[in-house]
C-alpha cells in the first residue's frame, strides 16, 4: 500500500469542486469513504493540498484524512493513468497464468507493476482477487472486468484501448 | 452428483432488481410471516434449524442474535458483511446480483429478530457494478412496501444503505468492518467487547455475511425441520462452494453440507483440464489448508475441514494441477497477506514478513533444515497471538502444506530443479 503523501498544485477548480462535496458532508466522519471516492474522480490523486481542504470541509483532522487515505489501496496517492488496469495477484489467477499475462502486458506498455506510461494514459497495478475467478486469469480496466486472458489476448485488449483514442 | 440451489433458486431465473418478480416466486413472505412473531420465536426458530456463519468462523447465528437482543439500547444494526475478499471467492457476488432481494428479506428479518430499524452492506469496491443493481432492487423494495417505514401496513421500520470499501482485505474482518463503516481505517478492535454489545457506532450490531441472510429467509418460510432435514447434523443446510483453478468447469455451485470435497471437483467440476494431474487442493481460500490429491476424497463441512487443519471458511475450492509447485503457491499466499495485513499488531505484521522471507529461501534453493523449525515456531505465535483472523490464519497454508508435500520442500531445500522456481531463480 501506498503510504506517503506528495505535496502537489492541484488545479484550483478542481480544488473548489473538492470543497463543494466534502462540505455536504460537514461533521459526517462515517462519510468519509464516499466523500474521497466521489473526489476521486475529479482528482487524479490525494496529494496533500486536496486532503487538507476534504478535512478542513468535514471537521476533521489532516491526520485522520491521510491516514485514512493511505490504508485503502483504491485510494491512490499516487498520480495514475487514465485506465488503472488492476491485474488480479490471488492464486486463482496465479495457477492458470497470470505471470505470463503480467509479463505480456508490462513490455507491450513499456512499463512494471505500478507504473504508469509517459503518456498517463495506463497504469499497471497488482490487487486482491476481483473475485471473478470463474473467468480467471482476470483484470479489471478502471470498472470493467475482462478474463480467461493469455497474453496474446491481454495484448489485444489494450490494443482496442489505445486504437480508441489514437496513437 | 446433483446440485441442490436453494440459495440460488431465483439466480438466473428472475430479474434480480424486481420485487414483482422476486415475491411472485414467493419473496418476502418470509419476512411477511416474521413481522406477528416475537423476536423470541424467530430466534427460537434460527436457532432450531442451527444455521451456523457462512462468512468462514461458522459462529451459530442465532447466539450471535440473542446478544443482541439481550441488549437494552435504543439503536441497534444489522450489517451485512459483502466484502467477499478471500481469494477464490464469488458466492457473495453471485448472491448480490442474481437475487439481492432475498439479502434484504434476511436482514430485515434479522432486525425484527433483535429490534434494529437499520441495516448497513459493506461492499467491496472490486464489484463496482453491483452497486447499481442493489441501488435499484433497495428502490422497488421501498416503493412495494417491503423496506422502509411501515412496513407491509404494520408498524415494523427497517431500511438499508450501501456502505463501499476500498480495496482492503481485512475489512472483510467484522470489527475492521465496523471501522471502515465509521470512517476510520480498517484496523481490527479488540475483544471484547464484542460487536453484538458495542458495535457499529457503539451500538449493538448484528454483522453476517451474506450467504447467512440468504439463508434467513428460507428457515423462517420453511421451518427449522425441513432446514435440518439438509446437510449435517453439526452444519445443517446448503453451501455454496466456488470452484475455481486447474478445474474445466469454474463456477459457484450450491451444494448440501457435507457434500464430497472429490465428487464436487472431478463429478461438477469435469477433473483437471488439459490432462494434467491433480497437484494439491486448497479450501477455505489463501487462509485456508493445501491438502494433497490422496486427501480429497473428504466431506465438506463446517466440522470435518476444520479436523483437517484448515476451515471451510467461505466455501472456497482452488484446485491445482501438476505444472504448478507447492511451495510457490505458499509464496503466492503469503506475499497476499503480507500485502493485506494491515500492520496493527506484532505477531502478523512481523510474523507474516519473516513467513515470506523463510518460505522465499525454500524458493531460492538457499533454505536449510532448521528452517522448518522456525517456521513452525513462528507459526504457532502467529495463530497464538494475532489480534484477528488475518494473522491467525496466515501461517494455515504453510503449516498444511508442509505436513502434506514435505518431499517439495525437501527437493528445494537440496536445491533440486522445480519447473516454477528454477526459472525464478534465474529471472529475480
Amino acid at each position: 500500500m501506498a503510504n506517503t503523501i506528495s505535496n502537489s498544485n492541484t488545479p484550483p477548480a478542481q480544488l473548489v469542486e473538492v470543497a463543494a462535496i466534502a462540505s455536504r458532508y460537514k461533521g459526517q466522519q462515517d462519510q468519509l469513504m464516499r466523500v474521497l471516492l466521489e473526489c476521486q474522480k475529479v482528482v487524479n490523486t490525494f496529494s496533500e493540498d486536496v486532503a487538507a481542504i476534504i478535512a478542513r470541509e468535514m471537521g476533521l483532522s489532516q491526520t485522520h484524512v491521510y491516514g485514512f487515505i493511505t490504508f485503502y489501496a483504491m485510494l491512490s496517492t499516487k498520480p495514475r493513468g487514465k485506465y488503472i488496469i488492476r491485474m488480479c495477484k490471488s492464486a486463482p489467477c496465479h495457477v492458470r497464468g497470470a505471470r505470463e499475462v503480467v509479463k505480456a502486458m508490462e513490455d507491450f506498455l513499456h512499463i512494471k507493476m505500478g507504473e504508469t506510461t509517459e503518456d498517463n494514459r495506463f497504469t499497471l497495478e497488482y490487487c486482491e482477487c476481483l473475485g471473478i475467478c470463474d473467468i480467471s486469469p482476470a483484470i479489471m480496466i478502471n470498472d470493467k472486468t475482462y478474463g480467461n486472458l493469455t497474453p496474446e489476448s491481454a495484448r489485444e485488449l489494450l490494443k482496442l484501448y489505445i486504437r480508441e483514442e489514437g496513437k | 452428483m446433483e446440485e441442490m440451489r436453494i440459495l440460488l433458486r431465483n439466480v438466473g431465473h428472475i430479474n434480480p432488481t424486481s420485487v414483482k418478480e422476486y415475491m411472485a416466486a414467493g419473496g418476502y413472505q418470509a419476512l411477511k410471516k416474521t413481522i406477528a412473531m416475537k423476536p423470541e420465536e424467530i430466534l427460537a426458530e434460527v436457532k432450531a434449524a442451527g444455521l451456523r456463519g457462512r462468512g468462514g468462523a461458522g459462529f451459530p447465528t442465532a447466539l450471535k442474535w440473542q446478544f443482541v437482543l439481550s441488549e437494552d439500547s435504543p439503536e441497534k444494526y444489522i450489517v451485512c458483511n459483502a466484502d467477499e475478499g478471500e481469494p477464490g471467492t464469488n458466492k457473495d457476488r453471485i448472491l448480490l446480483s442474481g437475487d439481492p432481494h432475498s439479502i434484504f428479506e434476511g436482514m430485515a428479518i434479522a432486525g425484527k429478530a433483535v429490534g434494529s430499524n437499520k441495516g448497513f452492506i459493506y461492499l467491496r469496491a472490486e464489484y463496482p457494478y453491483l452497486f447499481p443493481i442493489l441501488e435499484e432492487a433497495l428502490t422497488e423494495a421501498r416503493a412495494a412496501g417491503c423496506l422502509g417505514h411501515g412496513i407491509m401496513d404494520t408498524d415494523f421500520d427497517f431500511d438499508i444503505e450501501i456502505r463501499s470499501g476500498a480495496g482492503a482485505y481485512v475489512c472483510g474482518e467484522e470489527t475492521a468492518l465496523l471501522e471502515s463503516i465509521e470512517g476510520k481505517r480498517g484496523e481490527p478492535r479488540f475483544r471484547p467487547p464484542y460487536p453484538g454489545v458495542k458495535g457499529l457506532f457503539g451500538k449493538p450490531t448484528v454483522i453476517n455475511n451474506v450467504e447467512t441472510f440468504a439463508n434467513v429467509g428460507v428457515i423462517m418460510d420453511k421451518g427449522a425441520d425441513w432446514y435440518r432435514s439438509i446437510g449435517t447434523e453439526n452444519s445443517p443446510g446448503t453451501k455454496l462452494f466456488t470452484l475455481c483453478g486447474n478445474v474445466v468447469n469454474r463456477g459457484v455451485y450450491e451444494f448440501p453440507m457435507g457434500a464430497n470435497l472429490k465428487d464436487i471437483i472431478f463429478d461438477i467440476g469435469g477433473g483437471i483440464p488439459d490432462g494434467k494431474n491433480l497437484l494439491a487442493v486448497q479450501t477455505g481460500g489463501s487462509s485456508g489448508a493445501i491438502i494433497n490429491a490422496d486427501q480429497i476424497d473428504m466431506p465438506l463441512d463446517i466440522d470435518h475441514v476444520s479436523a483437517s487443519g484448515g476451515k471451510l471458511g467461505c466455501g472456497t475450492i482452488l484446485v491445482i494441477d501438476d505444472t504448478n509447485c507447492i511451495v510457490d503457491i505458499v509464496k503466492n499466499n503469503l506475499s497476499f497477506f503480507e500485502h493485506e495485513c494491515c500492520g496493527q499488531c506484532t505477531p502478523c505484521r512481523e510474523g507474516g514478513t519473516r513467513l515470506l522471507e523463510l518460505v522465499q529461501r525454500f524458493i531460492d534453493g538457499t533454505a536449510k533444515l532448521s528452517d522448518f523449525d522456525t517456521i513452525m515456531d513462528l507459526s504457532e505465535t502467529m495463530s497464538l497471538a494475532s489480534l484477528c483472523g488475518l494473522g491467525q490464519s496466515t501461517p494455515t497454508p504453510v503449516v498444511t502444506s508442509i505436513n502434506n508435500f514435505r518431499d517439495a520442500y525437501n527437493k528445494h531445500l537440496d536445491g533440486d530443479y522445480c519447473p516454477v522456481c528454477s526459472k525464478e531463480r534465474g529471472r529475480d
